[in-house]
């Protein structure tokens, strides 16, 4: 059974994403982004009868604090695939008929004074653990074969790992890789949203920038931030009498893994977007090539980059070349994560809460609201997280 | 200082971690199908079978990535960056996580022959860590 178009997006609020909001806790950046996209749908909050939340906020302690009580809900636990993961489950809820309309909130502070980077105000005390894998660590904060060996900051390591090995394979150059970041960070220019929003750099200043983890420069890399987002879905027949321009998902995949931490997958140059944006790209009759624009995950340039060539973007091992040759700015023939992406936007904190940043994005552009970085070509949007 | 992270001994690890402190590099084996695994899990993910023994590995293999770490990510190593991060592809074909040793960064190579070595970090752990083959 396909879902082609069955659930859209009708509304949705971000927080600017910032290094910190001081004295600001989790549940108020969370409590706000929720009210500004009901009120940005045209809906109330007592509509509200869904609730998609992100790791390590257990969507039954939103839903408590904000006082709803949803006939669907769930935390989705995937990482950087939360956000988008949430639309993927969100569309097939309300295909389903599971819920009317679905309220996805994500992203927090990073103040530890109002309650550190945990819903509950305890810091995470395994975060630099090395739990056994299935002993309730964190996951991808290091487990008993990794942290051993050199503990990972997010995943520096393991992004590094496959950097090199993709460079060894492909042949793919630094330069490639920071026109990544500078196309990104032109995109970040005009957003008030991004975190280095108004601070241009050059493929000088990237490469000449330290490494976390050689050969990951430092301008390759998410910058952990606080910030939040939240997005309504419903029903395309609901969307239709909304005040929106709806926002229609013609198809989803995944999500999909082939492994928790970078270091156990088999081939680390292939991504399981190889899985996942097949289904979705044959669920909406669409050819890869056929998109106009893309939002992808993009904790490190490494990834963005690895997932657009499973994802058929280009040929495999290509995309360096393909970046080369290729305007990925909003003014560009390709333009890839528009809003400068969490690489320039800066990473909302909190259980994969960084994917808000792409999914905003996509429905921002494709509703026509983004502005002076509003795309001309603005229909077809593949999103990945 | 928080200590550095040391991993938790459990009934599946266990004869791995002992191996290490005997100098001994052990990979389970599946008893059903004889598949090689690593890290050490209760069933084998080739044929399901939870009959498992253990085999000695080579130690030796090649430098499948790398990564060189120039931030103290623990309080404990803020002496020891930069250091080197490595993915070793056993002779077994086996896949393993570990540190490059008597190795300068710039030296290190996608394919390079390495060997294990033993490391012991307390009188609880032994790791095994690599280093070119040969420079014994
Ligand atoms: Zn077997």
């Amino acid at each position: 059974m396909s879902i082609r178009g069955a659930a859209a997006i009708v509304g949705y609020h971000e927080i600017p994403t910032r290094r910190n909001y001081p004295g600001r806790s989790n549940w108020s950046m969370l409590a706000e982004a929720a009210n500004g996209a009901i009120r940005d749908a045209g809906l109330r909050k007592d509509q509200i009868d869904g609730l998609l939340c992100q790791e390590g906020f257990n969507s039954l302690t939103v839903a408590e604090y904000m006082q709803l009580s949803p006939k669907y809900t769930q935390s989705m636990t995937l990482h950087g695939a939360t956000a988008t993961g949430a639309v993927s489950a969100g569309a097939a809820a309300i295909a389903a008929g599971y819920a009317d309309y679905i309220l996805c909130v994500m992203g927090g502070t990073r103040d530890p004074e109002a309650g550190g980077q945990q819903p509950g105000g305890f810091r995470n005390p395994q975060q630099m653990s090395a739990q056994p894998r299935g002993g309730g660590g964190p996951a991808s904060r290091g487990t008993e074969w990794e942290s051993p060996y050199g503990p990972v900051v997010a995943a520096n390591g393991g992004y590094g790992l496959i950097k090199q090995r993709h460079m060894y394979e492909f042949g793919t150059t630094q330069e490639q890789f920071a026109k990544c970041s500078v196309d990104q960070r032109f995109n970040a220019l005009l957003d008030p949203n991004a975190a280095f929003s108004g601070q241009p750099i050059t493929i000088e200043d990237v490469l000449n920038s330290r490494f976390t983890n050689d050969p990951l420069h430092l301008l390759e890399c998410v910058m952990p931030c606080a910030g939040a987002g939240a997005w309504i879905m419903t029903s395309a027949e609901r969307a239709r009498a909304l005040p929106n321009k709806p926002v229609y998902v013609l198809g989803a995949g995944g999500p999909a893994t082939s492994h928790d931490t970078i270091f156990m997958e088999r081939n680390v140059t292939t991504s399981p977007v190889a899985l996942s944006a097949p289904v979705a790209l044959r669920m909406s009759g669409y050819n890869a090539r056929d998109m106009q624009f893309a939002e992808f995950y993009d904790c490190y340039t490494i990834l963005v980059m690895m997932c657009l060539e499973d994802a058929g973007i280009c040929p495999k091992g290509e995309i360096g070349p393909f970046y080369a040759s290729t305007d990925t700015t909003y003014k560009g023939g390709f333009p890839i994560n528009t809003n400068g992406g969490q690489i320039s936007g800066g990473q909302p904190v909190g259980g994969g809460g960084g994917g808000i940043k792409q999914v905003i994005e996509a429905a921002r552009q494709i509703m026509g609201r983004a502005g002076p970085r509003q795309i001309a070509k603005n229909d077809l949007c593949l999103v990945n997280g | 200082m928080p200590d550095f992270p040391t991993p938790l001994v459990t009934p599946d690890t266990a004869p791995f971690w002992k191996g290490c402190q005997a100098g001994q590099l052990l990979l389970q084996r599946c008893a059903a199908c004889g598949a090689l695994r690593y890290p050490p899990r209760p069933m084998c993910p080739q044929c399901t079978s939870k009959e498992t023994g253990w085999v000695p590995a080579s130690g030796r293999g090649t430098v499948y990535s790398y990564t060189v770490t120039h931030q103290a990510l623990h309080p404990s190593l803020a002496d020891k960056v930069p250091h080197l991060v490595i993915l070793v592809e056993l002779e077994e074909g086996v896949r393993i996580t570990s540190n490059i040793v008597d190795c300068p960064p710039d030296q290190v190579r996608i394919g390079m022959p390495v060997e294990v070595v033993f490391h012991q970090v307390n009188p609880e752990l032994t790791l095994p860590k690599f280093r070119p083959a040969g420079t014994a």
